[in-house]
């Protein structure tokens, strides 16, 4: 899976959550998803059982702690998704 | 303490198995329509009562009033009934959903039994699995008591009380009194009440299991649930929610909104498991108190009430309860006003009874008209010793009213009643002028 496809992924599953729908035009790299995206901490729950099951892959609490921008998460999965 | 505000409603919303929104289920009303249908679920788990269903409404178009980041996994029929149901009684009585600003002076008080049985039964089987992790944020909402009371103000920014009561099959009538209070103490000026109940096996099993259920008419859905009739033998459990906006009388005149009627007042008391009184059944020297509180509370004599919306739930218990209001009232069969119960139409929709049928109470006042009592037609002769045939509707019948009264009484001995007056003529005079 290229970067370009986890990325389409990734915006599908964090769309619902999303609270400044107008920030989805600039969905980029250096979005943040609580600044930019204003996503609701709680929903940042929802984000990661549903990244779970789109990409078969399991994240550690400390690993969501590290999900801040599109980047972190993309990178997070491409590592995931190479170790698989 | 300033004086007492006046209460009134101005917007109404209902999601009943005899119709979704005011218009279909005023409808419903006029032509004494049953929602009460042979449910197969039921029979593949063994229920001895077969007959139920839900508001005719499909999940999909249910879901559509959840907001989308709570949306996936949703499954609490309940919550959702009472989210449409509230919003559109809020949307009737001309006031704006998803407003930009928070409103201190409005707040919620809005019931249900049980928070969504289904989902509470999902989490369990989620967590013996070993998963906990995997449930989603949208888990605790969904299984706290107050649920639908907060997903409402995720809707309606509303900043003053904002709760759910719960007091088993008297919760919806109790949140109307309960709204009330706080409007004519001033402390608000406007409240959203009403209750709600889920709908399934999983909320209606136990009711079934304690036998109180009418297992006798699974083939005529239609004539299974029988309020007053010397057959009755059980109850129908159903499902949905009833709402109502209601105003302190300034408040309301201040904006021009439309008045249906007024809450003149009401009481909430508890038999005391005793003295006749038990988990199940009403003590019936505290039912005739509640009656005769809720009347002195709203001012009236009891020949000013021209009908009474009764509990009424198709048990044994039916000519006792009738009993109590003469009783309580000073009732002989001369004198006996005329009395419905919405049951023999819908079943008994358990914490949403009291909400849904003030909301029938309420279009029968604005369009002076009576439901019908399907099923009657044999009364039990313990009910005729205490009112006339002649005060007994069989079908939808024109009827020129002012004055209802209506209670409902719950598990655990617990009784409410209020006291509804049609809206004054001056104020009818202004809205229809």
């Amino acid at each position: 899976m290229n970067r370009k496809e986890i990325t389409d992924k990734l915006y599908n599953i964090a769309r619902p959550y999303v609270q400044q729908k107008e920030a989805l035009e600039d969905f980029s790299m250096d979005t943040d998803l609580l600044r930019d995206l204003k996503i609701n901490s709680a929903n940042l729950i929802d984000i990661v059982l549903d990244v779970e099951d789109e990409f078969g892959v399991s994240i550690e609490n400390a690993e969501m702690e590290l999900m801040i921008n599109v980047r972190s998460v993309v990178e997070l999965l491409e590592n995931k998704l190479d170790a698989k | 303490m300033t004086n007492k505000q006046r209460v009134v409603v101005t917007g109404m919303g209902v999601v009943a198995p005899n119709g979704v929104g005011l218009q279909e289920f005023t409808q419903a009303l006029r032509q004494n329509k049953s929602g009460l249908r042979f449910d197969s679920e039921l029979k593949k788990f063994g229920f001895s009562c077969q007959v139920s269903g839900r508001p005719p409404i499909s999940n999909e178009d249910l879901w559509s009033v959840i907001p989308e980041s709570h949306r996936a996994a949703f499954n609490s029929t309940g919550i959702a009934y009472g989210l449409m149901a509230g919003l559109e009684a809020w949307r009737n009585a001309g006031l704006q959903v998803d407003p930009p600003t928070r409103d201190p002076d409005s707040g919620i008080v809005f019931g249900t039994g049980v928070s969504s049985v289904s989902k509470t039964r999902e989490v369990a089987y989620t967590i013996d699995e070993g998963k906990v992790r995997r449930l989603r944020s949208n888990t605790v909402p969904q299984t706290m008591s107050s649920g639908v009371a907060a997903y409402l103000s995720a809707r309606l920014h509303l900043g003053n009380w904002v709760s759910s009561n719960s007091s088993a099959c008297a919760t919806g009538t109790e949140s109307i009194l309960l709204a009330a209070r706080r409007i004519q103490s001033g402390q608000a000026k406007r409240m959203l009440a009403g209750a709600c109940s889920d709908a399934g096996p999983y909320i209606w099993g136990p009711f079934d299991a304690l036998r109180v259920l009418n297992r006798h008419h699974n083939d005529r859905a239609d004539e299974a649930s029988r309020p007053l009739a010397s057959d009755a033998s059980g109850f129908i459990p159903r499902s949905g929610a009833g709402a109502l906006v209601m105003e302190s009388l300034d408040t309301a005149k201040a904006r021009g909104a439309r008045i249906y009627g007024e809450i003149l007042g009401g009481a909430v008391n508890c038999g005391g498991q005793i003295n006749g009184g038990t988990m199940t059944a009403p003590n019936p020297q505290a039912v005739q108190e509640c009656i005769i509180g809720a009347v002195k509370d709203a001012g009236v004599i009891p020949s000013e009430i021209e009908l009474i919306n009764g509990h009424l739930t198709a048990t044994a218990m039916d000519a006792l309860e009738v009993q109590n209001w003469a009783r309580a009232l000073e009732y002989d069969r001369n004198t006996f006003p005329v009395i419905h119960s919405l049951k023999s139409l819908i079943g008994h929709t358990i914490a949403a009874a009291g909400a849904i049928e003030t909301v029938a109470s309420l279009i029968g006042l604005q369009n002076q008209f009576v439901f019908g009592n399907a099923n009657a037609d044999i009364l039990h002769p313990d009910v005729l010793e205490w009112v006339d045939k002649s005060q007994i509707p069989l079908k939808s019948l024109s009827f020129p009213h002012q004055t209802v009264i209506k209670a409902n009484f719950g598990f655990g001995d617990v009784n409410a009643c209020i006291v509804i007056r049609k809206n004054t003529s001056d104020e009818q005079k202004r809205n229809h002028g």
